[in-house]
């Protein structure tokens, strides 16, 4: 019973995570139909610059906005000069552009960081009492700070004048342009945005596990599966799906070893595929 | 798109036959001349251009990206493993069998889910199946050695009735030669059958292909299951080059680095993917001396930049040649 | 003001437009006629960059639209309402309204009275103000198509098609709007296949047959001899 308690607390937090990251995949998916390969790289990145800023400063939350900045401005100089030259091209060439740069990112930052694992500070102290059990306050800080960063892109999205392009060119590109809204610089700033905040996941994660070069693969494989469960493009169907899949995944862990438990996520991906192709949490396809 | 799947290309030219005989001769002789590193190097160029044939037949004749080639790469590894460890003696054509029926189980199990899927979908499935097998393998410790993997000697070559000797690195070279020799001209004739054509008119225009009537998801199938069986056919090669199967060919890194051996090879000539790989290889070599494993931070940007710039690959231009 | 000169036009493979050469000067109404297909729509396609050109040049106030990006076009006065009207279909009226509202270097005061003159024309669309683009009805949306591009105060309007699928009331009421238009000083290019309302509406017509303006003529020309309209359009 313990463990069922604790588990759905690490499943609640984790899909948190898990949802911020595929929340930036799906903007970038949804709005510009590019498949996101070095997601998960840039938040290692941005966990990396995170950890750096830490050790300079201490101080966690200078690190989080630092992290942010930086990686939103790689992320729009790499679709400015990879990217963009492949707008109109088979999508597919994108899928194998952000690879490209995955691996160039990958063995970038084992080369400017080394191999050992980082560290970044749990920002909030102390543990919580739920019924006997300890639970960490840091964890259930991050998960509310995920939250609160998902409902401002929400709010930016449906009010406010740029939330306004955003969906007209999601919606029209060739209408949008033609209103005399600045389409790449539109995909510019939606890359931009989903990689600060894959960067800044990557900060909220680092207490978690420390920070290694390999951490963003995982992420990419993780928020990829859940972008398509919840229904590509949909940012709550995400969300919702971010949760149940990491549920799942913290419940299967008390049966089989973690390694093993990441199955689950597969599954539910075959499944999903099969019979709900449109998305678990998408109400009727259409 | 012009070729209906009835028509009948034409043979190829004299060209082709001469480059393709100079081609295989200079693979003859590599092994007699090349100091024993650079022996290993061309047998190797030549497994990992099989590797990477194999998936061309989707990326370049059917217009399916798989990034789970290194799952039947791998398995067939770990069936030519199996067959070497637990039969006595070692037979090199049972490892060869065992690897394929691996390989060729994992490709319908992974075709029969997949191909019901388009574009980015497919890709993304392809690569999560293969993760799936990567941990199966990873951590069923008992059976597949886990994290360290199963060690065997390599068995010899016997011709029952003719032949039984143990294998030299050239004679070795040999054998790959002949094999992927074998594979590439059946996987030709196969590309440039009225079957090959159907596969290329899915690439074209899959839905006008399913609308003349074509059961796309069908070939779609038998597409893979080619595409496995020789991915699983390089494995044992590799296998038996090597002699361990270890998981980390099973990790997805593997089907990225074929994937990139597809692109910068040349997509739908089946010949480009052993450039591709021969390529990759030799920067790789080159700048790893200089840059130790940082060698993909340049390799990576050359990736990228032919993306851009060189999207149909080094013999891309060979293509309509290739293709007679 | 909107020269095209010997406009020659690739769509896809196909060649469209043949030597087009049309103009439209500030504050005219030009109609442009022609039966489905003889390029009509292109031309204005044309004109937005969204097909290929081949040969001849394209200037607005005497600057070659070439250079152009496609998202420029709005900044230098020319709006476009597409013959399938392109509502933002989950973006509310108001939102609608607003990707061309929302433009940099316009007073705060300045957007509010834009606001109230699209409303007073199209009331129908400040009682709608919070509803889903897709949910109206096509007159509903035409209308917001229109309101939308004068959301941008341009110099020209190319109107594309704007009666099509109405109910005669609804066409009606985009006659007023083209003549209100008109006094507003704003100048109109207007593709149509209602030729009467061209008639009524327009100073100067062309009429376009495969792909090259075959006739040019003024309105009234037009109306007094109705043969070159049968000719060309069989009405």
């Amino acid at each position: 019973m313990d463990q069922i308690i604790i588990q759905t607390l690490h499943g609640l937090v984790n899909g948190m995570v898990l949802a911020m990251v595929a929340s930036g995949l799906t903007l970038i998916f949804g709005i510009m139909d590019i498949v996101n390969f070095a997601h998960g790289d840039l938040l290692m990145l941005g966990a990396f610059v995170g950890a750096s800023v830490v050790g300079v400063t201490g101080n966690y939350w200078l690190a989080l906005v630092v992290a942010a900045i930086v990686i939103a401005m790689l992320g729009a100089l790499l679709q400015i000069t990879t990217l963009r030259p492949l707008i109109g091209r088979d999508p597919l060439t994108t899928i194998l552009a952000t690879f490209g740069v995955s691996l160039v990112i990958q063995k970038y930052a084992l080369w400017q960081w080394g191999p050992s694992v980082r560290r970044i500070g749990e920002p909030v102290p102390g543990e919580f009492t739920l019924f006997h059990l300890q639970y960490p306050w840091y964890r259930v800080a991050t998960a509310v700070l995920a939250g609160l960063i998902i409902g401002g892109l929400w709010l930016f999205l449906k009010y406010g004048k740029y939330g306004i392009w955003i969906r007209a060119t999601t919606q029209d590109r060739v209408m949008a342009q033609a209103m005399g809204i600045p389409v790449p610089l539109v995909y510019t700033a939606v890359f931009a945005i989903g990689s600060a905040m894959a960067a800044a996941s990557g900060v909220l994660f680092g207490p978690f596990a420390g920070v290694t070069q390999t951490m963003g693969f995982d992420f990419t494989l993780r928020a990829f599966i859940v972008v398509v469960v919840g229904g590509m493009g949909n940012l709550g169907g995400s969300i919702l799906a971010s949760i149940f899949v990491s549920l799942l995944e913290s419940y299967a862990s008390i049966v089989v070893s973690p390694a093993q438990a990441v199955i689950v996520s597969f599954v539910v991906l075959v499944m999903t595929m099969l019979f709900r192709p449109t998305g678990l949490f998408v109400p009727t396809p259409k | 798109m012009t070729a209906t799947p009835a028509a009948r290309p034409r043979p190829p030219a004299v060209g082709y036959w001469i480059g393709f005989t100079v081609v295989v001769a200079l693979l003859i002789v590599a092994p007699l001349v090349l100091p024993p590193f650079w022996q290993r190097f061309a047998t190797e160029i030549l497994i990992w251009g099989l590797l990477a044939m194999s998936s061309d037949i989707l990326i370049g004749y059917t217009g399916m990206v798989s990034f789970g080639h290194s799952a039947f790469f791998g398995l067939g590894m770990y069936g030519a493993a199996a067959a070497l460890l637990t039969v006595k003696p070692p037979s090199l054509w049972l490892g060869l069998l065992y690897g394929l029926v691996t390989a060729g189980g994992a490709a319908v199990f992974v075709a029969y889910f997949a191909t019901r899927l388009r574009d980015i979908y497919f890709a993304i499935s392809t690569l999560v199946f293969s993760q799936i097998f990567y941990v199966i393998i990873f951590t069923w410790t008992e059976v597949t050695g886990g994290e360290n993997g199963l060690t065997f000697s390599q068995p010899r070559l016997t011709i029952p009735g003719l032949w039984s000797d143990r294998f030299t690195p050239v004679t070795f070279h040999w054998f790959v030669l002949a094999v992927v020799l074998l594979s590439y001209l059946l996987v030709r004739r196969i590309t440039q059958s009225p079957f090959g054509m159907v596969l290329q008119s899915i690439r074209e225009n899959e839905p006008r292909t399913r609308a003349i009537g074509y059961h796309v998801e069908r070939y779609k199938i038998v597409a893979v299951m080619l595409s496995g069986l020789f991915a699983g056919l390089s494995g044992v090669l590799y296998a038996l080059q090597n002699k361990f199967a270890a998981p980390d060919f099973v990790f997805f890194v593997v089907s990225g680095e074929v994937v990139i051996f597809n692109v910068m090879g040349g997509m739908g000539t089946l010949v480009g993917p052993f450039a591709g790989a021969a390529f990759f290889l030799l920067l790789r070599e080159g700048l790893s001396r200089f840059l130790t494993e940082y060698y993909l931070i340049p390799l990576g940007v050359i990736f990228i930049i032919m993306i851009i710039f060189l999207p149909q690959g080094l013999l891309g231009f060979l293509r309509r040649r290739l293709n007679a | 003001m909107l020269v095209l000169e010997n406009v020659d036009a690739l769509y896809g493979k196909s060649h469209v437009l043949h030597g087009v050469s049309i103009e439209v000067r500030a504050g005219e109404v030009v109609g442009l006629l022609g039966r489905n297909g003889v390029g009509k729509t292109t031309t204005l396609k044309a004109i937005m960059g969204m097909v290929r050109r081949t040969s001849g040049r394209i200037t607005f106030d005497g600057r070659d639209l070439a250079g152009v990006p496609p998202h420029g076009l709005a900044g230098l006065g020319i709006a476009w309402v597409p013959e399938e009207r392109r509502i933002f279909r989950l973006l509310t009226v108001l939102e609608n309204l607003r990707t061309g509202l929302d433009r940099p270097g316009i007073a705060p005061e300045r957007r509010e009275q834009l606001l109230e003159k699209v409303y007073s024309y199209f009331p129908i669309l400040r009682e709608r103000r919070s509803q889903a683009g897709g949910t109206l009805s096509g007159g509903e949306q035409q209308m917001l198509a229109i309101a939308r591009a004068m959301m941008l105060e341009p110099k020209i309007i190319l109107l594309d098609e704007p009666t099509e699928g109405l109910m005669p009331r609804m066409v009606a009421q985009i006659q007023e709007i083209v003549h209100a238009l008109h006094r507003d000083g704003v100048a109109i290019l207007l593709v149509e296949q209602n030729v009467p309302l061209t008639l009524d509406a327009a100073g100067r017509v062309y009429i376009m047959e495969k792909g090259a303006v075959r006739h040019h003529a003024s309105a009234a020309e037009l109306r007094a001899d109705q043969r070159v309209i049968h000719e060309y359009l069989g009405v």
